[in-house]
């Protein structure tokens, strides 16, 4: 089958280095320190959100209640992505448009959950109180801020977006994937527009339990991805980011005469069983296979220990001498997101000339490896 | 079943020039049973398998009925583990009827709805436990207790890739498997996922999956908050009536299904038996209302019209629909409409019937179990009753199948909507259109 070129044509990003093109380019060109709180949340730093004015992308309060903030993240991104992409205002492309999400979801109204779990320890009969107090006390409308789709479904009241949306879940390599099932049924010619990206909240004390069991999460102060090698420095730092790539056909975004930051090449990812060796086998398959030539890798490295390592190894060997940016330095670990922002990211730095071809490499801190190849047009 | 009739290369395309994706193995787990055989004998029998809760205490609830499958369990008891010995299951039958590979060495890659995980009260109740916390307990005290390494398998447990990579690891599916929710029609987009993958020719077959086993406290609670679910507790048998007059909202339902899709081409090849064909989906995203759809019904129209156009034929092909059909006032009066919209004056003729009457809405797998329980409808030349359709709501002008009615069935509309304005809708075929 004959493929189209897909390109990217619009770009909406948001994390602690910012929102916007140019706020992420200054950060990653800046040796400055990035945003990192250690008190909120200690002992686990996290990298906030940067301060957002809502009403610039979600103008209904109404609609900015009925999310909680990984969505509001996602929803503003999306409207920067589409923004960028100068089709903001046209209602009729939007309702064409095609949407696919990577995300979780599950938020908590961690005081009810508190609260529940204080009153259960000597209720008398603990189910029924459960059932009482899960009753009275939780939101009905938290349900939609909890559903991994609604981010899609808010993406759509708001933007007006409805093409039709999937949702894709499963921590780092849903990201990957969401750009390779994008990316793929734009090539083949199915549909010419998607809007792909994801969003993630570190901001959540329910996330970092999730994460602490098993041991996934660095303590302390922040320190770059690459050098968390000692003994009790392991381990990610989580991140409130977003990022939403507007993807094209080429031939469709010429015909609008579309500003093109990058072209996105086709997705590849695998998913082998773990176990010693294997990052560092799955991504030189997949290295071969994406086929990239980079002058500047782009690596979604957790900072986990032993996979971290492996990672930075094997890409001395497939781009020697190619400079490696850890994201995770830039915006912390998001997950979801870590693929769509690296993507993002490099799509940004190859539209202002500062590389012709980027890769981008995730290794997901269970499982999933992917390689995210962007270029510049010619 | 379809004969085998040798077919020429050309006729493995469908209308549009495309690979045509044929159905080579079914399996399914409902609260009626286990496997083809037992879902099928009591879904013409119009058994129901809704009852009284018993997998936790519903003191205080004002829905205390589900349609839990309680034959098959996990420990910890918990929703993704649920979900995935549901998925297991129904994929083992799949791939036995299909034939395809080699054991544990499935030659396609996997495509799963799943709900979303999220970590359950009795974990949290063991962690502020182990927390050692007297006072207030905080998340604080939760996050103490998880980094002294104790609970550490639970993260595998409460993070969304886990049954996909299992499932992925027990039968051998190749590449990066996609975990997947379009809420209510997730179970449709699994098949949707595999069917265009093959048709864009990046593999031969696909093992597409829709489980759900969430029926927990809160699960439940939260729908009931929103108004969702059926309060008519007795007889719980009784409770789902899909466009009936008096149907007062949806069954909460468990269960999973799992289609084997291939090639036609390479399924013929091998000598498979093919069963039938996904011939289109179709979806439209409706930007409305978190919950509600557009009252002109449109979105649901557009997505009928686009499995149709997809699968290259007319409404007047179709011989019957398995519908959506929830039972919450809202869902069965749009579906009406909308299938009304594309099919004009034949709906009052054209059967249709929501399985949900008798095994509740089984949420993230209720698109995968009606597809499968529509190619056994096509299969069996019989479609399935909607059990309770004693008051018929007289807005809503359809022929509701209430005895299992026996039919020459070629093709089936099935019809998923969900939250978030999801609508995806599926035509299924004895023979290429």
């Amino acid at each position: 089958m004959s493929q189209r070129d897909v390109v990217v044509t619009g770009i909406g990003l948001v994390s602690c280095a910012g929102e916007g093109v140019t706020a992420h380019l200054e950060a990653f060109v800046a040796d400055s320190p990035k945003v990192v709180d250690t008190e909120r949340f200690a002992p686990y730093p996290v990298h906030p959100a940067p301060v957002l004015v809502l009403d610039g992308q979600i103008p209904k309060k109404s609609d900015q209640r009925q999310m909680e903030a990984w969505q509001r993240l996602g929803v503003y991104a999306a409207g920067l992505a589409l923004d960028s992409a100068g089709v903001k205002q046209d209602a009729i492309f939007k309702s064409a448009m095609h949407l696919v999400v990577a995300c979780g979801g599950g938020e908590r109204d961690t005081a009810v959950d508190g609260a529940i779990l204080t009153g259960l320890r000597d209720a008398a009969d603990p189910g029924a109180y459960l059932n009482e107090h899960l009753q009275n006390d939780l939101r009905p409308t938290l349900f939609l801020a909890q559903l991994s789709n609604l981010l899609a479904g808010n993406i759509a009241i708001v933007h007006g977006v409805t093409g039709a949306s999937r949702t894709f879940m499963g921590e780092e390599a849903s990201g990957v994937d969401a750009l390779r099932n994008a990316q793929s049924r734009i090539a083949s010619g199915q549909i010419d527009t998607m809007l792909v990206g994801g969003s993630y909240s570190a901001e959540r004390p329910d996330v970092l339990v999730v994460h602490e069991m098993g041991g996934y999460l660095r303590k302390g102060d922040f320190r770059p991805v690459f050098e968390r090698e000692g003994e009790g420095e392991a381990g990610f730092i989580l991140g409130s980011t977003a990022a939403f790539l507007m993807l094209e056909a080429a031939e469709t975004a010429a015909a609008r005469d579309a500003r093109i930051f990058a072209r996105l090449l086709p997705v590849e990812s695998d998913r082998p069983r773990r176990e010693t060796g294997s990052v560092q086998r799955s991504l030189t398959a997949l290295w071969g296979k994406a086929g990239p030539k980079p002058d500047l890798v782009i690596s979604g490295a957790t900072g986990v220990e032993g996979i971290t390592t492996e990672e930075r190894g094997v890409l001395d060997e497939l781009a020697p001498g190619v400079p490696v940016t850890a994201l995770g330095d830039l915006a912390g670990h998001s997950l979801e997101v870590t693929a769509p922002l690296g993507a993002a990211l490099a799509a940004v730095l190859i539209s202002e000339g500062r590389a012709r071809e980027v890769a981008i490499t995730t290794v997901g801190h269970r499982r999933g490896e992917g390689v995210v190849r962007l270029s510049a047009l010619s | 079943m379809t004969n085998s009739s040798p077919r020429d290369s050309q006729s493995f395309r469908d209308s549009h020039g495309r690979p045509l994706v044929a159905v080579t193995g079914l399996g399914i787990v409902t609260s009626l049973g286990q496997g083809q055989a037992d879902n099928w004998a009591a879904l013409t029998a119009g058994r129901s398998g809704i009852h009284s809760i018993a997998r936790f205490p519903t003191d205080g609830l004002r829905t205390r009925i589900a349609g839990t499958v309680d034959f098959l369990d996990t420990d910890p008891l918990v929703a993704p583990a649920l979900s995935q010995r549901f998925a297991e299951e129904a994929a083992e039958e799949a791939i036995i009827q299909s034939c395809i590979g080699t054991k544990g060495n499935f030659p396609g890659a996997l495509f799963i709805a799943v709900p979303p995980v999220e970590m359950e009260w009795p974990q949290r109740q063991s962690l502020a436990q182990a927390s050692g916390q007297n006072g207030d307990i905080t998340y604080s005290d939760l996050q103490r207790a998880a980094s002294s390494g104790r609970f550490d398998s639970w993260h595998d447990l409460f993070i969304f890739a886990t049954v996909a990579d299992n499932i992925a690891d027990r039968f051998g599916t190749k590449g990066s498997p996609i975990s997947l929710s379009t809420a209510c029609s997730s179970g449709a987009t699994a098949i949707q996922l595999g069917v265009e993958a093959i048709r864009r020719g990046e593999m031969q077959a696909a093992l597409c999956i829709g489980t759900d086993g969430s029926v927990n406290p809160e699960s439940l609670i939260r729908f009931s908050l929103l108004s969702a679910l059926s309060t008519q507790n007795d007889p719980p048998e009784g409770a789902s009536k899909p466009f009936s007059k008096n149907r007062d909202g949806f069954v909460m339902g468990e269960g999973a299904a799992a289609l084997v899709l291939e090639n036609a081409e390479a399924a013929r090849a091998r000598g498979a038996r093919i069963l039938g064909y996904v011939l289109g989906c179709g979806e439209k995203g409706d930007g409305f209302h978190r919950t509600r759809s557009s009252p002109d019904g449109a979105p649901g129209i557009a997505a009928i019209r686009a499995a149709l156009h997809d699968a290259g034929t007319g409404p007047n092909l179709i011989d019957t629909i398995n519908a959506h059909g929830t039972s919450t006032p809202e869902n069965d009066k749009m579906e009406a409409l909308g299938c009304a919209a594309v099919f004009g004056e034949r709906i009052r003729t054209l059967p249709i019937s929501s399985n949900k009457s008798m095994i509740g809405h089984t949420l993230t797998a209720a698109g995968a179990i009606e597809a499968v329980i529509s190619l056994l409808t096509i299969a069996h030349g019989r479609i399935p009753p909607t059990i309770n359709y004693v008051v018929p709501d007289p807005a809503l002008s359809l022929d509701v199948v209430t005895k299992a009615r026996d039919a020459r069935v070629s093709r089936v509309l099935s019809n998923s909507f969900g939250f978030g304005g999801q609508n995806t809708c599926l035509v299924l075929g004895d023979e290429p259109a």
